[in-house]
């Protein structure tokens, strides 16, 4: 029986109510008196030089409260950095300064040059079609490897060149795995483009500032995924305003996927404006606006070479990668090609000498940072590529060559810095056979060739690295922020629990799953535990959601401060029953006297707590609260297995996916709905990222993808029904929960299994076709069978 | 967008009238209209909404002539056509989504002659006529290229008349991301002769490929077309497919759009 309430069990959101019936709370939703409204003129070239921002015509038009240019910001501090990353010769990347608004030069389509803040919005955006401006054009560089040319244009003037970093890992690696690849028996080479892609969350971005004359408290409603740390970076690098002057609240956020980690110019922007005009000052992105200002994602170009001895045992790896940073550092971006994609080349596999090299290149277009599943996927894409070409190559079975090589012993060190706890690789690819009927392939595949069709199977591992991170290794590896997370426990006299967290939940589902963590430890019910998260205000110093991390770490922080509570009301309940604390056992809400028949209530507990009158004043404080930081000891590393069956239609290139199939490892799992439609969602972006979206620039820095018009976003039709399981299970062995967190696997599991499956459909027929870069539109697809 | 001034007249002369006005402009169902304001990339001095117009709303079909009034929207035409006249009903009910096909008109839509739209196929496939507000226009005589119609300023396309075919068929092939026609060809097989238009594909807009209406007038079946090819230098290249492949799609559609109508 599947159990009912608590730990395994999936109620149904309780979020959900308020999200779907239109009762959430958005930062749109938030009206100021008085608010004043900012419109952006952005720059519509990719790259020029400003000779000329003339506002007075603008300033005199009606509503304009105030026009500011970058000339206001240049006493402020530029929009920081939050990783620093040292290249292959021990020196820190080059790192160019991110103005509020332009300053000197426009740098992509989208940088804002000035903001004018008017009563309306209407009359903002009137005022700025007043703006005089002279630009001149420079020449943009778009192609990364076209921008490392001696001679390209600079998109900095002030840097050598385009180059932010030239990565080397391991460094000692190289001349190693340089040898064993050029002495292996076998070597797999592929080129690849992991492609540029668009966030598009539901809700665009919105950022509302705030000023308290009477006080001198600004606040900033922001549509963020980690609020406190918005409240860092802009309070101490940007503004100079110290943390307890300054609000930071990330209400109800519609889907973050990354982009919503950073700290954006608007923000800044709103906050700094509300103060200079004395009103609130409100920012809503058009989805226009977002495609051009929101940070991309991914936006790599690989050559991986695999090799393999004569017995097909992998021997070594090494891959040289371009990695696109865009016109500026974004606040997490020089992370993302680094650690928390060199760190995953070995995948799943036992590949003793690994060499990644990446050159992270600034051109003319949006910043590129962290987009779902972040470095990861680029990982596993070209990972899993190349061993199904290796095995077709080499005329093997693909699960065979991969089973031959998986990690079967843990813990495992990779050559790759980091130490696996847990996996049962096999397990998962059992499962995977088993669910996603492997058996019956061969009849569907000759059903599909009675109608026309060609149809194909591909299959892929993956490991992630979430759970995001020990502070001490991520410090050693550049990072300037610690990744801890933290939560306050509240019982409220009545027995009822508030818990502020400082994960952030845009929609994950915290605000059910943490309560039944909870609900379980006490054996109360889960209606009983209210989850508060999303203003620094009323949570303590949190780092935010992202990188799978919220139930691995913020869960574990609730665990340790529900702990704390657990064992000071053992302490007051031996007092009510006058017994030993070591007697004193819970368990469904009641506490009891181990060998007696003696017990009290939960509520009888907590309200001796705030009703002080029987109670050991002298030995224990009144109250029942409690805050715990955790910081967990290393990366959690879910898994899994993933299939994907096609059909193509030859006559059009037209990609339909039949099966869809993901069998993960999860560690232990709170609430297997939400893991479910965390899967769900993740494989929606996947299969959106491999079949349909795709951001294109042409070579002047105009990006062409612009709009829903030209690019894909996948629709309910493009997708299959879903089979995922996750039941195979290999406990993380260092957070107290055994959890290892899902929100990314999907997106990072799925591309590779989507595209080796139609080179499989391609072959079948025939066709001698061993790669189609992303996205596998019905154009490329066709292209690729004209050979 | 910019501010500009509604009128909501009751009758085409009407909006006839109101339109002579200085840089008025038609509002049909405003799904072109509407979000070419909002990025501010039209600045009229007033809209003519023609959604008050009840004689140019509705569905009749009379003596083998379907005729449509100009300001229908799509899921009116799909519900109401779909006894007389299957292929364009299921053409007007594929366009866009619920909420396009809810306020998108058959007037809107072929006086805008967007290249990629649907009804344009249907309508010179069919050899309709197009009524305006002034006189009525054979769809050969109408269209003229991307964007570009016989339509005078001011000029109101009130209803549209199609010729019923003994078969018909629309297929299209859609653009992945505005789901729009990357190519669309409608087939329509009268007494006289078939007519195949084809819409999504060609830089001078929707178009009848004459070559293969010649080879399926002496034999309909889909290997009449073997050894015809569109030549791709006027097709469109964009991100979701190039000359080739557009061309080469139309050869596809309208070979299935011959097996679909047997």
């Amino acid at each position: 029986m599947p159990k009912d309430h608590g730990i395994g069990a999936s109620p149904k959101r309780r979020e959900d109510v308020r999200f779907l019936s239109g009762t959430g709370n958005y930062t749109d939703d938030i009206n100021l008196n008085g608010q004043a409204y900012v419109h952006f003129l952005r720059s519509d070239v990719a790259h020029g030089r400003i000779d000329r921002v003339d506002t007075a015509a603008a300033a005199a038009m009606p509503g304009v409260v105030r026009i500011f240019t970058g000339a206001d910001f240049e006493g402020v501090g530029g929009l920081p950095c939050g990783w620093q990353v040292t290249d292959r010769h021990g020196q820190p990347m080059a790192e160019p300064g991110h103005p509020v608004l332009a300053q000197g030069k426009v740098r992509h389509v989208g940088d804002p040059i000035a903001a004018v803040v008017a009563d309306t919005y209407e009359q903002a955006r009137d005022a700025a079609e007043a703006i005089e401006l002279d630009i001149e054009e420079l020449p943009a560089v778009v192609d990364m490897k076209a921008a490392l040319r001696d001679g390209a244009p600079k998109v900095h003037d002030d840097l050598a060149g385009n180059l932010c970093y030239d990565w080397g890992f391991v460094e000692e690696n190289r001349e190693a795995v340089d040898k064993a690849i050029k002495e292996a028996a076998h070597v797999t080479t592929l080129e690849l483009v992991n492609q540029r892609m668009v966030a598009n969350p539901m809700e665009p971005r919105v950022a509302v500032g705030d000023y308290n004359r009477a006080t001198g408290d600004h606040t900033l409603y922001t549509t963020s995924q980690n609020p406190h740390v918005i409240r860092l970076l802009m309070g101490a690098f940007v503004l100079g305003i110290p943390e307890h002057k300054l609000r930071v609240v990330a209400p109800d956020v519609g889907g973050g996927f990354g982009t919503k980690i950073f700290h954006y110019a608007e923000e800044a922007f709103c906050t700094f404006a509300a103060k200079a005009v004395n009103r609130p000052v409100k920012w809503t992105s058009s989805r226009s606006e977002a495609f051009m200002s929101d940070a991309h994602g991914r936006d790599h170009v690989t050559k991986i070479e695999l090799a393999l001895d004569a017995e097909n045992n992998f021997v070594a790896l090494r891959t040289d990668t371009h990695a696109n940073m865009g016109a500026y550092l974004s606040t997490f971006a020089p992370s993302v090609p680094t650690w928390l994609h060199g760190t995953l080349m070995a995948g799943n596999y036992k590949t003793p000498l690994i060499y990644v090299n990446v050159k992270a290149v600034f051109t003319n277009t949006v910043p590129v940072d962290a987009y779902r599943g972040a470095g990861r996927p680029e990982a596993t894409f070209q990972l899993e590529r190349v061993i199904d070409k290796a095995a077709r190559e080499l005329g093997v079975d693909p699960v065979a060559l991969r089973r031959q090589n998986f990690i079967t012993e843990f813990p495992y060190a990779t050559p790759v810095a980091v130490e696996y706890d847990t996996g049962d690789y096999n397990a998962t690819m059992d499962k995977l056979i088993e669910i996603g009927d492997f058996a019956g392939f061969a009849a569907r595949r000759a059903a599909s060739e009675a109608k026309g069709k060609l149809r194909g199977l591909g299959v892929n591992c993956y490991i992630e690295a979430c759970g995001i991170a020990p502070s001490n290794l991520v410090g050693q590896l550049g990072a300037r922020a610690g990744l801890y997370e933290s939560a306050t426990v509240r019982v409220n006299a009545t027995g009822g629990l508030v818990v502020m967290t400082g994960s952030h939940s845009h929609g994950q589902g915290h605000e059910t799953a943490f309560p039944q963590v909870i609900a379980e430890m006490i054996g109360i019910d889960e209606s009983m535990v209210e989850i508060v998260h999303g203003d620094t205000a009323n949570t303590p110093m949190g780092m935010g959601t992202y990188g799978s991390r919220s139930l691995a770490v913020g869960g574990s922080a609730m665990v340790r401060a529900t702990e704390k509570i657990i064992n000071k009301a053992k302490r007051i309940a031996a007092h009510l029953m006058e017994a030993s604390e070591s007697d004193i056992e819970l368990k469904d809400g009641q506490f009891s006297v181990a060998g007696t028949d003696k017990s009290v209530a939960w509520g009888d507990v907590t309200l001796a707590a705030y009703v002080p009158h029987n109670y050991p004043l002298e030995d224990i404080e009144p109250g029942l609260e409690e805050t715990a930081f955790y910081d967990p000891s290393n990366f959690t590393y879910p898994s899994g297995a993933y299939a994907c069956e096609v059909e193509v239609d030859p006559e059009t290139g037209r990609v339909t996916i039949e099966r869809m199939t993901a069998a993960d490892d999860f560690g232990n799992i709170v609430n297997p709905m939400i893991v479910s439609g965390q899967v769900h969602g993740g494989l929606a972006q996947g299969i959106g990222q491999a079949l349909l979206e795709g951001c294109v620039y042409d070579e002047n820095g105009q990006l062409l993808s612009a709009s829903y018009m030209d690019y894909a976003m996948p629709r309910a039709d493009d997708l299959p029904f879903y089979t995922v399981d996750h039941s195979c299970v290999t406990p993380c062995t260092h957070n107290p929960l055994g959890v290892k967190g899902c929100g990314e696997a999907g997106a990072i599991g799925s591309p590779p299994s989507v595209v080796n499956a139609v080179v499989d459909a391609l072959q079948s027929a025939g066709r001698d076709v061993t790669h189609i870069d992303m996205p596998l539109s019905p154009a490329r697809v066709w292209a690729a069978l004209q050979g | 967008m910019y501010s500009f001034e509604v009128d909501k007249p009751g009758s085409v002369e009407a909006a006839v009238a109101a339109l002579q006005i200085e840089e008025a402009m038609a509002l049909g169902g405003g799904q072109t209209l509407i979000p070419t304001l909002k990025q501010r990339l039209a600045s009229p001095s007033r809209l003519v909404s023609l959604a008050g117009i009840a004689e140019m709303k509705g569905v009749s079909a009379v003596d083998g002539v379907v005729t449509i009034g100009g300001g229908t929207p799509h899921a009116t035409v799909a519900r109401e056509a779909a006894g007389a006249y299957p292929a364009l009903a299921a053409l007007a009910g594929n366009i866009g989504d619920p909420a396009v096909r809810n306020r998108g008109t058959i007037g809107g839509s072929l006086a805008n002659n967007d290249p990629a739209a649907c009804y344009p196929s249907a309508a010179l496939a069919s050899g309709a006529t197009i009524v305006t507000s002034s006189r009525e226009i054979a769809a050969d005589d109408y269209f003229q290229g991307m964007f570009t119609t016989a339509l005078h300023e001011g000029e109101i396309v009130t209803a549209v008349r199609f010729p019923v075919p003994q078969a018909a068929s629309y297929q299209k092939f859609e653009q992945p991301a505005s789901r729009f026609a990357l190519v669309g060809v409608f087939l329509a097989r009268f007494a006289e002769g078939v007519r195949v238009a084809v819409t999504g594909a060609s830089e001078d807009g929707v178009f009848r490929w004459s070559e293969a209406e010649e080879a399926l007038n002496k034999e309909f079946r889909a290997d009449a077309l073997t050894g015809l090819a569109i030549a791709p230098e006027n097709m469109i290249a964009d991100l979701h497919g190039t000359k080739e492949y557009r061309a080469h799609l139309v050869s596809v559609m309208t070979k299935r759009a011959i097996r679909a109508v047997g």
